[in-house]
């Protein structure tokens, strides 16, 4: 399959899960050891590595979701990622380095649809057959600001 | 030209203040006129706010553009190496002198009439000053010197550049007293700090719910529950709460206990030792001793607006700036130092999880604020209590205790002129009796 089209796949799926569940799938988009970070365009462009969130293995993945199941105390809210289409940069076999824009709306407790975060994924894909998981997913937000807290992921 | 000439702080809206410390009218997180009158009082007035990092601008020309308040202020470090702050606002009519947040420069020029500043915050020239072929032009006794931002006074401690512009108060040293500074150097002393990132959040709140949350160390462990239900053991930490004089300043501080980690005699009461959850990857959790002693968390204060915290391995500053009776801004900067090496690099970004609008243990502070700002909504008549380990503001080893948020509105009242009325309701309301306000 083109890489292109599982990255698409896979990138659906991954906003579906976050979106509409179950939210204890979302570390399984990720590769064993990955980096995952999130991150502002700002920090991106200084090179300064801190992330709002930061793991470098499928376990901190877990223990994100897990702590927020089990320990942190939110209002409750939903997200609705809206992806764009994903911009190959390198391939090479199945290492694949792609750049996909997205944006967040977030609907918290009873309230309006609310734009809450823009910005773009910059990602390396590992893709074997149709199955294309993330080594390397740097969520890179437009805005510095963060509107109340940031407990689902990007 | 030194041009600080200090404020004239607005009227203080007309309202009276329990003289206990223990009660806090709600009006004071609602009340427009109140929230003007800080603006005036509190961060144009004789306290010195924290700025920007001496590490955001290293370099001669190097400038940072932060607030004091509202109001935008850019810190330069000059040619001479020195380090400069005037109001971020051209002299002619109003406009930013400096639109990005950081960056290098030679001299500022304003983009709406091309007014030119140095590093210093000195106005050096005005665009067709002479007018052109013999007419218009500034008149002849206009005087570059008499024209320019205000300047404001600064300090530096351990590389944290705080400002003013007021010259009535003492110097930084007296203004922070010697046992926060101490903790300051605790810190960051003798070490060069490197910045790992920065965020912003927005509360949807009062910036003084902020101010003091973090001064609460009563609720830490129980609004907070991922140490907890994770079965990490927190309660093998001995600690203290410190008050400084004026109140406004606090540290809050726990250690690890050798003997009662030795003995496992407090690790048996885990408060939910048969938790069926764990880390997955405990290494979040794998620390080294930040300055080499036991301290494991330090959060630190400075009156109004800034907070110095070591939670674990992670070291960040915080800048509480008001937007609005209920928005504020809180910056942060996460820290890591020129001496780590990869490994505690490492630690570092891993704990950075712990802190932040995502924050683990931080997350729920940045929801809390808002959840009080619309529980006071049509209250602002009544009060909130403030008990916990007793009517003063003085520190103490317990830090079940509100002593420290107490000493806020010790200092609060103070900066703002509010009079202490003893006809404003006592500490002891009965339960069922709704409390009397007295205005004036
Ligand atoms: S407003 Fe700056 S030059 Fe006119
Ligand atoms: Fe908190």
């Amino acid at each position: 399959m083109d890489n292109q089209v599982a990255i698409a796949r896979a990138q659906a799926h991954y906003a579906r899960c976050i979106d509409d569940g179950p939210l204890e799938d979302w570390p399984m988009f990720f590769t064993e050891n990955c980096h995952y970070r999130v991150t502002t365009a700002d920090n991106y462009a200084r090179g300064l590595p801190a992330g709002l969130i930061w793991a470098d293995t499928r376990g901190m993945l877990k223990d994100r979701v897990s702590a927020l199941k089990e320990a942190n105390i939110y209002e409750p809210h939903v997200y609705r990622h809206m992806l764009g289409q994903p911009a190959i940069l390198t391939e090479s076999g199945g290492d694949v380095e792609s750049e996909t824009p997205f944006f967040v709306l977030r609907v918290t407790g009873g309230g309006p649809t609310d734009l809450f975060a823009s910005g773009r994924y910059v990602d390396r894909y590992r893709v074997e057959g149709d199955q294309a998981l993330l080594r390397e997913r740097v969520v890179v937000c437009d805005s510095k600001e963060i509107d109340t807290l940031l407990a689902l992921p990007l | 030209m030194d041009r600080l000439t200090g404020t004239t702080a607005g009227r203080a809206p007309d309202r009276s203040w329990p003289r206990s410390l223990t009660r806090v009218p709600y009006w004071v997180f609602q009340d427009e006129a109140v929230y003007r009158a800080e603006q005036d009082r509190i961060f144009h007035g004789p306290h010195w706010s924290y700025l920007c990092l001496e590490a955001e601008f290293a370099e001669p020309g190097d400038f940072c553009a932060t607030f004091i308040g509202e109001q935008p202020v850019l810190v330069t470090r000059d040619v001479d190496g020195e380090v400069y702050a005037f109001e971020n606002r051209c002299a002619h009519r109003g406009a930013l002198i400096a639109m990005a947040d950081h960056g290098k420069a030679r001299d500022f020029t304003c983009v709406y009439h091309a007014w030119t500043y140095n590093l210093q915050g000195d106005l050096t020239a005005v665009a067709f000053a002479e007018g052109v072929g013999g007419k218009g032009g500034m008149p002849p006794n206009f005087c570059l010197s008499d024209h320019g931002p205000r300047k404001l006074r600064i300090a530096v401690v351990h590389g944290l550049v705080f400002g003013t512009l007021s010259n009535d108060l003492p110097d930084i040293e007296e203004y922070l007293g010697e046992e926060i500074l101490d903790r300051i150097d605790r810190v960051l002393g003798g070490r060069k700090p490197v910045v790992l990132g920065r965020f912003a959040q927005r509360l949807p709140n009062n910036w003084k719910l902020y101010a003091e949350n973090v001064r609460d160390s009563y609720h830490a462990s129980i609004l907070h529950l991922f140490f907890t239900t994770f079965g990490i053991n927190r309660l093998s930490q001995r600690g203290a709460i410190i008050v400084d004089e004026s109140g406004g300043h606090h540290v809050s501080y726990s250690a690890i206990d050798r003997t009662a980690v030795a003995s496992n005699e407090y690790r048996d009461q885990k408060i939910r030792s048969d938790s069926e959850y764990q880390l997955a990857d405990p290494s979040l959790l794998e620390g080294f001793s930040e300055v080499g002693d036991d301290v494991t968390l330090q959060i630190l204060s400075v009156y109004p607006g800034f907070v110095l915290q070591q939670i674990q391995n992670s070291v960040a500053v915080r800048q509480i700036l008001p937007r609005g009776t209920d928005d504020t801004l809180l910056n942060w900067t996460y820290l890591g130092f020129e001496s780590d090496t990869e490994e505690q690099r490492l630690v570092r970004m891993k704990q950075s999880n712990l802190v932040g609008p995502a924050g683990y243990v931080s997350m729920e502070d940045g929801g809390i604020g808002g959840f009080v700002q619309r529980g006071i909504a049509g209250a602002s008549d009544e009060y909130a209590t403030l008990q916990m380990g007793g009517d003063t503001a003085e520190s103490s080893e317990s830090r079940v205790t509100e002593a420290s948020v107490r000493g806020f509105w010790l200092a609060y009242r103070e900066s703002m002129g509010f009079v202490p009325d003893d006809d404003a309701p006592l500490p002891e309301i009965g339960k069922h009796e709704r409390t009397r306000v007295v205005r004036a």
